[in-house]
């Protein structure tokens, strides 16, 4: 548990040594969904109704933007050799690799998501679901990311590669996410997206740190 | 105690070297040579269990290593050609974060003098972006000051060195070896240490 507590320590710390990964991912996100505001005008039915889908492709897209440096570092100065070699399993220190990726780009965008929500005229309830949405999805994009990271490392144009590897899988999240908040604001109730989002997120606990060891250690060979 | 029987190595579709045994027990170093792409590198991370051997085993104390698994792990320190150390992490921050990744809880005081007997004193809390390509192999060979394995697996240990650095990683060798260690590195200088073995690679 102390190694999964030092990888987490190590890469918020490299985080807060290069601020400008982690805020470039997060200007992204605060600009392409201000954009859409602008560019519509002010027909508020319009806004609120888009708003779910454009929140959750744009941290989507924000994810992506790091996502290829979640290993690729630690390939190339041979950190990764080191983990695999410490008595800890290395699905654990990949497990807080993990955790460390989302601390840095999944929450910023649960605690911005709100703000940028208002100027869609989304009302507290709907902004109360699209948090608590997020709070689920979000998780679940670091660690399908992982995944793809894992798989990509090492190729060359691994960037684009990765991305058509990852995004597809981001769709269920997109689906049953931007679905909590529109489901919410037709009446219906958002408990049964949460519910679903909640159940990927439990399936991708358990599965996704064991797919990118298995995806590092033939990186490694 | 480790041993090695029939290894053999596929490198693309070369096939480095094959039929490779060999043993070395506490209290003996062994110098792997050979020439560039021999294959030096490669029996290192077979050895240390990061790549598979195409033929053969390794053994640590008779059991295959891959059946030890974090019992093997445990007793091994390797340090590969990469450095290993973070950039924007002080030496510092380096040596104690290896230290909890190896599952130890390593105290200021004893990091702080491991990277001071390395020459590092008065650069702890400098980035390590600052420091020269010899600076940083300090940092990284600071770690075997610190780190308490059985096994050393060092590839290209003296690559970048200074005279005094070369004496001072070489004093630390002879220490763990004369304290019942073993040491397996490759180097393409000739080593001048008591109770060394050498095995040629690719020949």
């Amino acid at each position: 548990m102390n190694a999964v507590m030092a990888i987490i320590r190590r890469d918020l710390l490299l985080a807060m040594r290069r601020k400008s990964e982690v805020l470039t991912a997060l200007f992204f996100f605060i600009i392409v969904v201000s954009l859409f505001p602008l560019g519509i005008g002010p027909e508020t039915a319009l806004l609120r109704k888009i708003a779910p889908g454009i929140l959750w492709v744009a941290a989507l897209l924000a994810t992506m933007l790091g996502l290829a440096r979640l290993f690729a570092p630690d390939h190339a100065d041979g950190t990764l050799e080191q983990m695999v070699l410490a008595p800890a399993p290395l699905g654990l220190l990949v497990t807080g690799k993990i955790i460390a990726h989302w601390i840095t780009t999944g929450l910023p965008l649960v605690l911005l998501a709100p703000v940028l929500g208002i100027q869609f005229d989304l009302d507290t309830g709907a902004l109360g679901i699209l948090v608590v949405a997020l709070l689920l999805g979000t998780p679940l994009l670091s660690l399908i990311g992982a995944i793809g990271a894992a798989l990509t490392l090492g190729l060359r144009g691994g960037g684009v590669l990765l991305s058509l590897l990852v995004l597809p899988l981001y769709v269920p999240a997109l689906i049953f996410g931007a679905g909590a908040v529109e489901a919410h604001i037709s009446g219906l109730g958002a408990g049964g997206h949460l519910s679903l989002l909640a159940a990927l997120l439990a399936l991708a606990v358990f599965f996704a740190p064991w797919a990118t060891t298995a995806a590092l250690r033939i990186a490694l060979e | 105690m480790l041993t090695a029987t029939a290894l053999s190595c596929v490198r693309g579709e070369r096939r480095l070297f094959a039929g490779l045994d060999l043993a070395v027990g506490p209290g003996e170093w062994l110098h792997v040579q050979g020439e560039n792409g021999a294959g030096k590198t490669s029996l290192l991370r077979i050895l240390a269990g990061l790549s598979p051997a195409a033929e053969g085993e390794v053994f640590w104390q008779g059991e295959p290593i891959k059946v030890l698994a974090e019992g093997y792990r445990r007793q091994l320190l390797f340090l590969g050609h990469h450095g290993a150390v973070k950039e924007e992490l002080t030496p510092l921050e380096n040596l104690t974060l290896a230290a909890q990744l190896d599952g130890t809880a390593l105290e200021e005081m004893a990091a702080l003098k491991a990277l001071a007997r390395f020459g590092l004193r008065g650069r702890e809390d400098l980035n390590v972006r600052f420091l020269s390509a010899g600076q940083k192999r300090r940092v990284l060979l600071a770690r075997l000051a610190v780190r308490k394995a059985t096994l050393w697996i060092l590839d290209e240990p003296f690559t970048a060195l200074d005279v005094k650095a070369v004496e001072m990683l070489s004093g630390l060798i002879v220490e763990h070896v004369t304290n019942g260690g073993i040491a397996i590195l490759t180097s393409h200088q000739a080593i001048p240490l008591p109770n060394g073995k050498v095995l040629k690679v690719g020949t």
